[in-house]
């Protein structure tokens, strides 16, 4: 009771927050599977997520799309349960199936209520669909239809194009650039589903989330349970290293969208990364900060030049992208992308001031408690923690790695993480002149 | 069947225990306060909800209440542009707005310490706001971007808003919540005025705080940062409504795309009385029945089986303020045309007119419904959005559990004969996409990267 007393009148934050840290129990399954728990009887139900690196970084040349497919199908047949038993039987009890996927990770993640009733059908059908996924023929056909179906129609969006010739510009011929075509998807046969997924959901390097209702005890049982029957390979879970250096390069792509979809940007930063922190930190006040960023504040309260403008770091197991991102109309649209670049290297050049620094760590260690306020969000840090194999100390000390970070840390890693004379710039739906001239 | 109603039984006293929490409170110049506790963590949301939206908004003026959201940022005598937007990023918290048809909501997430400092900022907004022309004159531009993005440069958006203008004669719900180009372009800083001066007062508003606090502190507090706003002279409302359709309608968008799309949308009631009404709770379930899962009818007739469409998915929202609308909406397969979709989708709902639903299907729906009920309680800011619409809706935060009470009790015949009745040809308005190709396939240019 003490303690809450002397928290109250403390003002520093940091004092409350650490309070609040839930306890993640770490070990290993008998399979060999990395498993994350944090024990919470609060409200009667169970979060489970199971990930594997198995993202579209572990697409291999000539197999564009695998990664993709493989992860869609997990849960599209599974030993003895169709595609129809499996939705028909959470659903009867009110479970919810889902999945994460990236570049660097795919997987399976299950809510569902924590009595023993619901509870072991719902794991039931996860562990199945984990472990002895079907693959039939039949469903990928058709799977393999929409999956085109959708890739056409993404290639007459904007926000699309400008991604994917985003990817190309940032990454060239590192799989974190590539997209699927049309091509890539059609050829795909159930084999290749097969092979990798005996490659890359294995037992060893399974990381497995539990958050709530359920005692160590039960934890322990339920992870054996879903990782007992993977595949046992020991595939590679590295991807290879992003080319850090890009040379600079402008494409534009007309289009007849009344707006320019603007992206700039170059490889950022890996999630293990020394300068992740000054980095994080820094790009708050770039463009992360919501309506407090520089780049919001220049190009939105000033001028009104765009409803949504923002900047972004995503960590991935290599350096993913640093992006920049905007819409404005046509006609503004060279104002708009000279405003962002002189931003951009007013803020490499000078770096951010100890105002800025102080009021980005209000924010960030100050709004720490809701990072963690919810089973949904916890859960998703214990993924994330246990994929990348961060430290389990990692929300313990994030406050602590926050407030350490000083304006001369944030200079120094961007001057030599962001070369704004070396950056990729897509703009779709290009100003239609300049697109002349450019021929 | 006995386990399984036991089941039932606990989950909805589990229901009813959490709403018991709910705290309601009404100060002297007519501001409602409702205080949901949860101590689960050491954070809090507040809410407040204006029951002013896009449906009280007057001809040639549509968007309005969505440009006084954004001004709503723009400071006021005390608290300078931009400084609310500080202070809450100073204070650890996130904040934002949104405006709907039928209500225009603010709200900061928060660690549980801040709540004087919220209070204190938007109860000051309440009454205290500038309008200034410069900042309208570009916030005004900001909107314009938005529309563009959110609608204009969105195949699928834009067609939605059509279809609303079509379905909807006489109903405001006939014009989009981001207001049409021309009324934005001819907007003043005097019309955003009026808006605020009509329709923000403590009487039209309601207060929800959400999280580790105490009611009895929320009301304090309350009282002494709200307290003192003078009650507003409020307008008399009219009730709108929109006639019964005599008729199919049917329209077409183009834009650019690759797929056809068609939404087949009928005229539907919406809840007026949670305690009296069956129909909005019939079509409630009739929805999970159609669309619940991805093996629920609709999705594995149309998608799984017949392989016609691409996907397909249902809407309806038995809560609001004006009339209702009952959405099915999908993409024809490649070599598919939304004709054949539309001729299936017909026949699926032909066969559940004729047959019904089978006690599987029922009794599948009432599970997720039950199971939702203890996932929503994850979720702080959830539980006060539930709350912030029911009330702006005219309806109780008390409502909650009787909702939930009232779906459990839908029988088949219920559904089947919501069922029957909704799905009229002559309530129907049917729109589709036309999908232009893009005039210049970007071909020529992609790929050419130009170095400086």
């Amino acid at each position: 009771m003490l303690t809450k007393v002397i928290t109250a009148v403390t003002l520093s934050l940091a004092a409350t927050v650490a309070l609040a840290t839930p306890q993640i129990q770490h070990w290993l399954a008998p399979s060999g599977a990395r498993i994350y728990f944090v024990e919470d009887h609060g409200l009667p139900m169970l979060d489970v997520a199971v990930n594997f690196p198995a993202g579209s970084g572990f697409d291999t040349a000539g197999k564009v799309g695998v990664a993709h497919v493989t992860f869609g199908m997990l849960d599209l047949g599974a030993q003895e349960l169709s595609e129809d038993d499996i939705a028909r039987r959470l659903a009867d009890i009110g479970a919810q199936l889902g999945g994460q996927y990236d570049s660097d990770r795919a997987g399976l993640s299950l809510r569902t209520l924590s009595n023993a009733k619901e509870r072991d059908v719902a794991l039931d059908i996860l562990a199945r669909c984990l472990q002895q996924p079907l693959f039939p023929e039949q469903v990928l056909a058709r799977e393999k239809a929409r999956l085109i179906a959708s890739l056409k129609e993404a290639e007459t969006q904007p926000e699309s194009i400008a991604d994917k010739a985003f990817g190309q510009a940032v990454f060239g011929v590192h799989p974190y650039g590539w997209r699927a075509e049309v091509a890539d998807i059609e050829k795909i046969q159930r084999a290749d589903l097969e092979g990798f997924y005996r490659a890359h959901y294995s037992a060893k390097r399974a990381v497995v989330a539990l958050m709530g209702d359920v005692t160590r005890e039960q934890a322990e049982v339920i992870a054996q349970q879903l990782t007992a029957n993977l595949p046992r390979g020991e595939a590679d879970a590295r991807i290879a290293p992003v080319m850090i250096r890009i040379k600079p390069s402008e494409q534009r792509i007309a289009h007849p969208a009344s707006q320019s979809h603007i992206l700039i940007g170059t490889p950022g930063v890996a999630r293990n990364d020394e300068d992740y922190f000054p980095l994080y930190v820094g790009n708050y006040i770039l463009g992360g900060g919501g309506f407090v960023s520089r780049l919001m504040n220049e190009v939105r309260e000033k001028r009104g030049l765009a409803y949504s403008v923002y900047s972004y770091f995503m960590p991935m197991q290599q350096p993913g992208a640093f992006q920049i991102g905007l819409q404005t109309k046509k006609e503004q649209a060279d104002e708009s992308l000279l405003l962002v670049r002189q931003t951009l290297r007013t803020f490499v050049d000078k770096g951010v001031t100890e105002k800025e620094l102080r009021a980005a760590k209000q924010n960030i260690v100050g709004g720490f408690p809701l990072r963690i306020d919810s089973n949904k969000k916890i859960i998703d840090y214990l993924s994330v923690i246990g994929f990348y194999e961060l430290p389990l100390t990692y929300l313990d000390d994030f406050t602590d790695r926050v407030e350490a970070v000083t304006t001369r840390q944030i200079r120094d890693a961007f001057k030599r993480r962001i070369d704004p004379d070396a950056m990729a710039t897509v703009i779709v739906g290009a100003p239609e002149e300049k697109i002349e001239q450019k021929k | 069947m006995r386990v399984h109603l036991v089941a039932v039984a606990l989950l909805l006293q589990v229901a009813s225990v959490a709403q018991a929490q709910v705290y309601e409170r009404t100060l002297s110049n007519g501001l409602k306060v409702i205080v949901k506790e949860d101590h689960r963590a050491p954070v809090l949301v507040q809410q407040v909800w204006y029951r002013a939206g896009s449906m009280d908004e007057r001809t040639g003026v549509t968007g309005v209440a969505h440009v006084l959201e954004h001004m709503m940022f723009k400071g006021t005598k005390d608290v300078p542009r931009g400084e609310f937007s500080k202070v809450i990023a100073a204070a650890g918290g996130r904040e934002n707005a949104f405006t709907s048809y039928d209500h225009t909501a603010y709200f900061q997430q928060l660690h549980k310490s801040k709540l004087p400092l919220a209070m204190k900022l938007e109860s000051d907004r309440m009454h205290n706001l500038l309008m200034s022309e410069k900042e309208f004159a570009k916030e005004i531009k900001v909107v314009m971007e938005e529309r563009r993005w959110r609608t204009d440069d969105e195949p699928r958006s834009l067609m939605f808003e059509r279809l609303m203008a079509a379905a909807f004669q006489e109903h405001p719900y006939h014009n989009p919540v981001i207001g049409w180009m021309t009324d934005l372009q001819n907007m003043t800083a005097a019309d955003a005025l009026e808006w605020y001066q009509t329709w923000y007062a403590p009487n039209n508003a309601t207060l929800v705080v959400a999280g580790d606090v105490r009611a009895s502190e929320v009301f304090a507090l309350a009282k002494r940062y709200y307290g003192a706003i003078p009650a507003g002279e409020l307008p008399q409302r009219k009730e709108v409504g929109e006639s019964v359709q005599l008729g199919i309608k049917r329209l077409t968008v183009k834009a650019p795309a690759e797929l056809p799309f068609i939404v087949m949308a009928w005229q539907a009631p919406t809840l007026r009385d949670a305690e009296k009404d069956w129909k909005p709770y019939a079509l409630d379930v009739l929805v999970g029945v159609l669309d619940g899962n991805s093996s629920a009818r609709l999705n594995k007739s149309l998608v799984r089986d017949q392989q016609v469409a691409m996907d397909v998915g249902t809407g309806y929202d038995s809560v609001a303020r004006g009339p209702g609308l009952f959405v099915i909406e999908a993409t024809p397969r490649e070599g598919k045309t939304v004709g054949d979709v539309e001729a299936a989708l017909r026949a699926q709902l032909a066969l559940l007119v004729r047959d019904g639903v089978n006690a599987e299907e029922l009794q599948r729906v009432k599970a997720q419904v039950l199971a939702g009920e203890v996932y929503k309680r994850d979720s702080v800011f959830y539980q006060a959005m539930q709350i912030g619409m029911l009330e702006s809706a005219g309806m109780s935060h008390k409502d909650i559990p009787v909702m939930l009470q009232k779906l459990q009790e839908v029988t088949a015949q219920q559904v089947q004969d919501a069922a029957r009745e909704l799905f009229n040809d002559d309530h129907l308005t049917v729109a589709t996409l036309d999908p232009q190709p893009l005039p210049d396939k970007p071909k020529a240019n992609r790929g050419a990267a130009h170095a400086h």
